[in-house]
């Protein structure tokens, strides 16, 4: 199911608008007509499970990877073209992070900062603190989750107005977590755009006005999370008086289950007005309904890929 | 169980993942030390020929610094460990080092072991199964350094104890390794302390051989070489090496266990908190990352400028005191002096060991690519061009930096043995002619880095082609036009040939050319991560 936003927003209100793109490896296809908007200002959540395409996306937005087709703007610029001139506008972290093994935290985030133009010492010393860096060690002793601090360290001390962070919190420990919730919606309050590549649903939850779920390099749903509440099922678990045994053959319910009496299914929200009055005809004792949370959006949508693959 | 559980099974995977590094080491090892034994033989078949020998190299304190105890000189035998010791003594050491270090404190730091020891293995299995296929590659070489030295016709009791002898040094190594790679907590740190280690044993054994004192025999190189193959044919002395490796496995696995998995005993020191201003440039981060090997490889190189300096004197007395070797000497180089053909001659074996530095400097670039640093760099707004010129930049200057001191430093030790001041000037603008020549390598390299990222590793192959023509191209009788490739050859023979500005200026637009093909392929390709 693919959703297309209800009004395509004009052209100048996206910082990244990728339309169709294609990226191949040798034989293996890594993106295979991937679609991608990203509105100015906005903290887009971009899914999906390994392997399904997101860093390479990223690495073509940052002008590290050649397309094979389709088009790929950012910030108004080609991201191959431009490369050097974009950069400027935007800060990245990225999915791995390793950092020159001689050089300390410190300088490594300063080098990173001087070759972009924008390093704020103030920031850089407010964000050290709440991350609890220690800037002096180095590199190559840091722990995972501290090079991530680093590469985060860096970008959130400039004034990029574009910032493409790729699973930045992989590594973090849940305080850390907050502290990078914080810092991510600061930046949003400050009109800039957030491009989040995440495996934490919660964290997508919690910071995304929209997002993009992407599998093997295509992308499978888009909009935000209201729109794809509503466009997907809810699941609905009820107590009749009567047995609902004919329910299964009502449009739009799939995944009927008995459990003590009680019934459990999942509807189309189109139809969610025919099941619930089809219910109160044979007596409702109780009932419970509730929307898909993001992690069951994310589910379902592999699940169903899988079993109709 | 037992803590040498899962040992055969990490034995195969050493084995799986050095499936092409270790059979190298082990085809160039023997291959080199070959082909050195080789070279000697038929040079001294006649009793005069070896007196002569004997008199000359083997009396002279800077041929026994390098290579070791002159005994047995007076057989073909001693005289061919005499020449082949240095290489085999260097190459096994090497090769033990470096691969002993890869499977264990580079494993360690790249959280494989900890991968590994989660499972079903013992705790002293990981260091066991790289012990045990260490022991074997060292076997191996030394059984084709006794086979070649066999099959050349030397006697074979001679040949077994000096193969055994090299293996056994082989074993010190690793051992060694195996407590550098407890000490340091860093894969880097512990090569380096292997390697001065290796520096200061090598260094005590040859203060003692000069002096012939007892201080060799502090040094496990001196006891090794103690066993004077050919001569006496010892055997004794490698009880003593063999007890020393027990001592140091028994030491290594005992450190073992003061520790905690991921840290040595030598934590890391704390660095400063901000970068310098220097540091945020594409040039001042090349030049930071690059300081500690240039500095490396300028210390090395000037340690064999100075050695090969300090023998000039010791050539003018061989040849002096050898009217065949005159004769020789005066057919080859025609009308130049001895000191200026022997120079000519190690200054172009100084350059090719030198271009070791520019190649691997070249080749760090495809390291920070595959290990994704390039990729924060690019994403910041410093281009592909500006980001590889700034690393060769560094590459450039270094090389002029190296060749230089190596320059330097022989004619600093001849210009004090000669009492020639001017010697300093000629000898470094010498060496220095070699730049272009390094720089075509070095520009193989970053070609190959543009175009094909995978295999730029091959540039190496250059590398050890311009030594295999430069140095033995006579001795394998090597065709004119195939020689004429190596940019080494092209390179007047300084200071023994005149020297000609248009060969140096062709053979640097040549590096110019391929560096700029580099350059354009670089541009035009996606970024390759592992």
């Amino acid at each position: 199911m693919t959703v297309a936003p209800a009004a395509r927003p004009s052209t100048d209100d996206l910082a990244i608008e990728v339309t169709g793109l294609v990226k191949d490896f040798g034989a293996t296809r890594a993106l295979d007509g991937l679609d991608l908007s990203v509105r100015q200002g906005e903290v887009h959540g971009f899914l999906g499970p390994n392997g399904s395409g997101k860093s390479t996306t990223i690495r073509v937005l940052l002008g590290l990877l050649r397309i094979n087709g389709g088009t790929a703007r950012l910030l108004g610029g080609d991201p191959w073209r431009d490369a050097t001139t974009l950069h400027r506008r935007i800060a990245y972290v990225p999915g791995e992070v390793n950092l020159w093994p001689q050089l300390t935290g410190g300088e490594v985030i300063d080098v990173l900062g001087k070759l972009r133009g924008d390093l704020d010492p103030t920031r850089r010393a407010e964000l050290l603190d709440r991350f609890e860096l220690d800037p002096s060690k180095k590199s190559r002793s840091y722990s995972k989750g501290n090079r991530q601090k680093v590469a985060l360290v860096a970008a959130l001390a400039s004034h990029a107005e574009l910032l493409i962070l790729d699973e930045p919190t992989s590594g973090l420990d849940p305080l850390m977590e907050e502290t990078f919730q914080e810092c991510v919606r600061e930046v949003r309050h400050e009109g800039r755009t957030v491009l989040l590549s995440s495996h934490i649903l919660a964290e997508v939850e919690a910071l995304c006005d929209r997002v993009s779920i992407i599998r093997s390099g295509r992308t499978v749903q888009s909009g935000s999370l209201d729109e794809l509440r509503h466009l997907t099922r809810t699941t609905v678990t009820a107590e009749t008086s009567r047995p609902a045994d004919d329910l299964a053959s009502l449009p739009g319910v799939t995944g009927v289950q008995r459990t003590n009496g009680h019934i459990r299914f999942d509807v189309d929200s189109d139809h969610l007005d025919g099941a619930i009055a089809h219910l109160s005809r044979l007596g409702i004792k109780s009932l419970v309904s509730h929307p898909p949370t993001l992690e069951e959006l994310f589910l379902r949508q592999y699940g169903e890929q899988v079993d109709a693959g | 169980m037992s803590r040498f559980t899962g040992t055969t099974t990490i034995v195969r995977l050493v084995l799986r993942r050095d499936r092409v590094r270790l059979p190298v080491w082990l085809a160039s090892l023997t291959g080199l030390m070959g082909v050195s034994a080789a070279a000697v033989q038929g040079l001294y078949d006649t009793p005069a020929e070896r007196l002569a020998y004997e008199r000359t190299t083997g009396s002279s304190g800077a041929a026994i610094a390098l290579s070791g105890p002159p005994t047995a000189l007076d057989t073909l035998g001693g005289i061919t460990v005499f020449e082949v010791s240095q290489v085999s003594i260097i190459g096994i050491s090497l090769m033990t080092i470096f691969l002993t270090l890869r499977h264990t404190r580079a494993d360690e730091e790249a959280g494989r072991t900890e991968l590994l020891r989660a499972g079903v293995l013992g705790r002293n299995a990981d260091v066991a199964a790289i012990g045990l296929v260490m022991a074997a590659a060292s076997a191996l070489t030394g059984a084709g350094l006794a086979a070649t030295m066999i099959g050349v016709g030397l006697p074979v009791g001679g040949s077994v104890l000096f193969g055994t002898a090299t293996a056994t040094l082989g074993l010190i190594f690793t051992t060694i390794a195996l407590v550098a790679a407890q000490v340091a907590e860093h894969n880097r740190g512990a090569v380096g302390l292997s390697l001065t280690m290796l520096g200061v044993l090598y260094g005590l054994r040859a203060v003692g051989d000069v002096n012939d004192s007892f201080v060799t025999w502090l040094s496990p190189i001196g006891w090794v070489q103690g066993v004077h193959a050919f001569g006496e044919n010892r055997w004794w002395p490698l009880t003593l090496a063999l007890c020393f490796c027990a001592a140091t496995t028994a030491f290594a696995g005992w450190l073992t266990t003061r520790r905690d998995i991921g840290s040595g005993l030598i934590a890391s020191r704390p660095g400063s908190p901000e970068g310098s201003r220097w540091l945020g440039s594409p040039l001042g981060l090349a030049a930071r990352m690059q300081r500690g090997a240039l500095i490396g490889w300028a210390v090395g190189i000037g340690a064999l400028g100075a050695v090969y300096g300090s023998f000039g004197r010791d050539v003018q007395n061989m040849v002096e005191e050898n009217p065949e070797l005159k004769k020789y000497f005066e057919q080859a180089a025609g009308d130049v002096t001895i000191t200026d053909a022997y120079f000519g001659i190690v200054l172009l074996f100084t350059a090719l060991v030198a271009t070791g530095f520019t190649v691997s400097s070249v080749l760090r670039l495809r390291t920070e690519e595959a290990e994704t640093r390039a990729e924060q760099l690019l994403a910041t707004p410093v281009s592909r061009w500006h980001w590889t010129l700034s690393w060769l930049a560094v590459t450039v200057t270094g090389t002029v930096a190296v060749l230089g001191v190596g320059g330097a430093a022989a004619g600093t030790a001849w210009a004090l043995l000669s009492s020639d001041p001017s010697q300093v000037i000629s000898l470094t603008l010498a060496q220095l002619t070699y730049v272009p020549a390094a720089l075509v390598l070095g520009g193989v390299a970053f070609a190959l880095f543009g175009w094909l990222p995978r295999a730029a590793g091959f540039a190496w192959a250059g590398v050890v082609a311009c030594f295999v023509i430069g140095w033995m191209g006579d001795l394998l009788s090597l065709p004119d036009w195939l020689a004429d490739f190596s940019p080494f050859e092209q390179t007047p023979l300084v200071p023994s040939v005149e020297l000609d500005a248009l060969p140096l200026l062709a053979i640097a637009a040549v590096a110019a050319l391929l560096i700029a093909a580099g350059a354009t392929g670089f541009r035009r390709r996606d970024l390759v991560m592992e």
